[in-house]
């Protein structure tokens, strides 16, 4: 039982870090209708970034700039390259993205090299906060959820209560309509970007300490990412926290729980073939749920988007 | 009048050959990544043999009175194709030795392809010096002729773990995770097999394998081995896959030791930092920090002023490069590689800059016996730690001549 409850926490940080990083993700794809590639590289550069800041300043400066400065290369990007490829059609820009991506990856290995950096959560947060039954709970997981949930928070005043957030809105569902209103839809896209890429930023720094800085840090996240925001519906910021949270749940109990196929098979009233490595099914057999636990998100997608193509929160038909 | 012409041609470019032999370098083929994921570690390990090669035996006269070593690095991007491709580019430019040690799979493409080759141009035979790679079955049923490991072998390293183990009566629980592939399940069955054998009532409260490559966050398996209440934990783990989990352990408040193959150097020593003190072992071969030997103190000064990013990470590269010297001055030729390697086989080698015991060349395997040591990752003086860090790697137990008395089931087909 308190295994339970550690591994429902587990679920909840991981979810909400996914959650950071698909928030952008899912508004610039609604709303430009661009699969952004490079998110997850963009997260990679926040985590870089704050930790060079942090050899010079310390973390809590780095937690600050370095969302800051992926923010402003993010509208950048969208202001001097997306925006140029987009009037070719939507395959130019998935190729772009998809570029940048691979640029930024070998960008980061040439000036940071391919070791891991010896990035660190703060002295002040480096306690146990609580344990239970022996698993401690780090300080610094607490201070993560505080993060993304004020995150969400802001963002859902944002969106849902100021004129900025009106306009978004409608910039989502009907960008031509808003645009012939006299709204600036071009620069209401580059803010979108920039914001949503500095929020990946912002992912990136938190993650880093405990997850860990180094080049294959976008690669491992960077598919996830589009899985979530297809599960819980394009554009909509619940749905991304609710697909983010189950994902994180999903991978937390599917790894920490050994379900044996053994077991369910024997259960089912078949029996254990013997030698079982000289039999046909020896893969079904000795399969465990940790192992496949990576898939599952995958197949959670599949489902979604048999049963409910626009996602669990989306409204519109994609 | 056409067979003598070509008899006259041929002794002609032999004796051109031979003059040329002699005044030319003897070459030295490193075959290792040298792009990709793995680039970090195979340019610090061309690193220390360029450096080995200079320092132990150029300097000092070089072998057969006079001629140079020279290394000649070839990308093999950790490919087991592209590494066969490249051995028989380093063969044509008539290389006679083959140094490589990152990953097994390539270690066993080369040793079958070298086997064929040598077998079918007995003129230009090679020899295939193995650092690094720590498959079991290399020196066991795929062993022949051509191929030495300077290395301990994975065996021979549980071997000498487990004895390390057996003696400390705190350890009643173990748990076994590692990658899932042909390493990471050898590790695993041969820590069951031996730890069965040498202390019987501990209980394996935990054997698992996670995708390699593919977990992001290793926190459920932290919980996993403080719920299983284990003692200590045993993995292969390398690269990003050691340092999550090796974290993930330690900040769950994991107090007891985690045996490791490979935690330590790129990056990963200074990752672990203060965090890995006390609880981060790790099982390998070579010296101390600081090294017993004065000489061996130097050295490791003189590389780190030349390579200050660097590591002397893999310490048997000048155990390779002063064992090859020497056999190639008892054979008295750097061409006929049978001599060269009938005295590498069963070499007595005194004079490692890492070990005062003297080490041997088994001869029925080709299995370098040495000292193996299990370390402790704890503070270590520059310029004697890793990654610039101020952490290291401290000798904690050693085991003298480890696997001597493991059997191998190697039937050596000699020339």
């Amino acid at each position: 039982m308190s295994l339970f409850i550690v591994n429902i926490l587990d679920g909840f940080v991981t979810g909400l870090l996914l959650f950071m990083l698909c928030s952008g993700l899912t508004l610039i794809f609604s709303m430009m209708g661009v699969l952004n590639f490079a998110h997850a590289s963009f997260y990679m550069l926040g985590a870089y970034f704050a930790y060079q800041i942090s050899l010079l300043t310390g973390f809590w400066v780095g937690l600050i700039v370095a969302p800051v400065i992926v923010g402003v290369i993010g509208a950048f990007i969208e202001r001097y390259g997306l925006r140029r490829v987009h009037k070719y059609g939507h395959v130019p820009e998935l190729i772009f993205t998809f570029g940048l991506a691979l640029l930024i990856e070998e960008i980061v290995q040439f000036f940071w090299g391919k070791s891991q950096m010896a990035y660190e959560a703060p002295e002040i947060l480096d306690f146990a906060a609580f344990s239970i039954a022996g698993n401690t709970f780090p300080a610094y997981k607490v201070f993560m959820i505080f993060v993304a949930l004020g995150i969400f928070l802001v963002l859902l005043y944002i969106l849902t209560k100021t004129r900025v957030g009106m306009t978004i809105q409608a910039a989502l569902s009907y960008p031509e309509t808003v645009q012939n209103l006299g709204h600036n839809v071009p620069l209401v896209f580059m803010g979108v970007f920039g914001v949503g890429t500095a929020m990946a930023g912002l992912a990136g720094v938190i993650a880093g300490p405990v997850l860990g800085t180094f080049p294959g840090m976008a690669v491992l996240l960077g598919s996830i990412v589009f899985v979530t925001i297809v599960i819980g519906g394009l554009g909509s910021l619940w749905g991304a926290l609710a697909a983010s949270l189950i994902i994180g749940w999903l991978q937390t109990f599917a790894a920490s729980y050994n379900v044996r196929m053994e077991d369910i098979l024997t259960g089912l009233g078949f029996t254990k073939p013997e030698p079982i490595w000289d039999s046909a099914w020896q893969d079904l057999w000795t399969l465990t749920l940790p192992q496949i636990g990576p898939i599952l998100p995958y197949l959670l997608m599949i489902i979604v988007l048999v049963v409910r193509p626009q996602g669990l929160f989306g409204k519109r038909e994609t | 009048m056409k067979s003598i012409k070509k008899l006259a041609l041929g002794v002609a470019v032999a004796g051109l050959a031979a003059t040329g032999a002699l005044a030319e370098n003897v070459k030295i083929a490193f075959i290792d990544p040298l792009s990709g994921p793995f680039a970090a570690t195979g340019t610090n390990g061309l690193h220390q043999y360029e450096f080995a090669a200079e320092k132990l035996v150029n300097e000092k006269g070089g072998v057969l009175g006079g001629t140079n070593f020279e290394i000649v690095p070839f990308d093999n991007k950790i490919s087991p194709k592209e590494s066969l491709i490249q051995l028989q580019v380093a063969i044509d430019q008539g290389i006679r030795y083959i140094v490589q040690g990152n990953s097994s799979g390539v270690a066993n493409a080369l040793t079958d392809a070298i086997k064929k080759h040598n077998e079918r141009n007995p003129d230009s035979r090679v020899l295939f010096l193995n650092y690094s790679a720590v498959d079991p079955a290399l020196t066991n049923e795929k062993c022949n002729f051509w191929h030495f490991r300077f290395d301990a072998n994975a065996d021979i390293k549980m071997d000498a773990l487990t004895d390390v183990i057996a003696q400390n009566p705190d350890i009643k629980k173990m748990y076994i995770i590692g990658q899932d592939y042909s390493f990471g399940k050898a590790v695993a069955s041969a820590a069951v097999s031996m730890l069965g054998a040498k202390r019987p009532d501990i209980e394996i409260v935990g054997n698992e394998l996670h995708p390699i490559g593919k977990v992001k966050d290793f926190t459920p398996y932290a919980r996993k081995i403080t719920a299983s209440g284990a003692d200590a934990v045993i993995t292969g783990n390398w690269g990003s896959d050691m340092l999550g989990l090796g974290k993930a352990i330690i900040d769950n408040g994991f107090e007891g030791p985690i045996y490791t193959y490979y935690a330590a150097a790129d990056g990963i020593t200074a990752a672990f930092g203060e965090a890995g003190v006390g609880t981060l072992k790790l099982v390998a071969e070579g010296g101390d920090a600081p090294p017993e030997k004065p000489e061996a103190q130097e050295y490791q000064k003189a590389f780190k002023a030349k390579y200050p990013d660097g590591n002397i990470s893999q310490s048997r590269i000048t155990n390779v490069i002063q064992m090859l010297a020497m056999a190639i001055d008892e054979a008295g030729t750097a061409t006929d590689v049978v001599a060269v390697a009938n005295a590498l086989e069963g070499m007595t080698f005194n004079d490692s800059l890492w070990s005062n015991n003297p080490m041997t060349m088994r001869a029925s395997d080709h299995q370098l016996i040495q000292d193996v040591h299990i370390y402790a990752h704890t503070q270590v003086e520059a310029p004697f730690d890793m990654d610039n860090s101020g952490f290291g790697l401290k000798y904690e137990n050693s085991i003298a001549a480890a696997g001597e008395a493991l059997p191998t089931s190697c039937e050596m087909e000699r020339p």
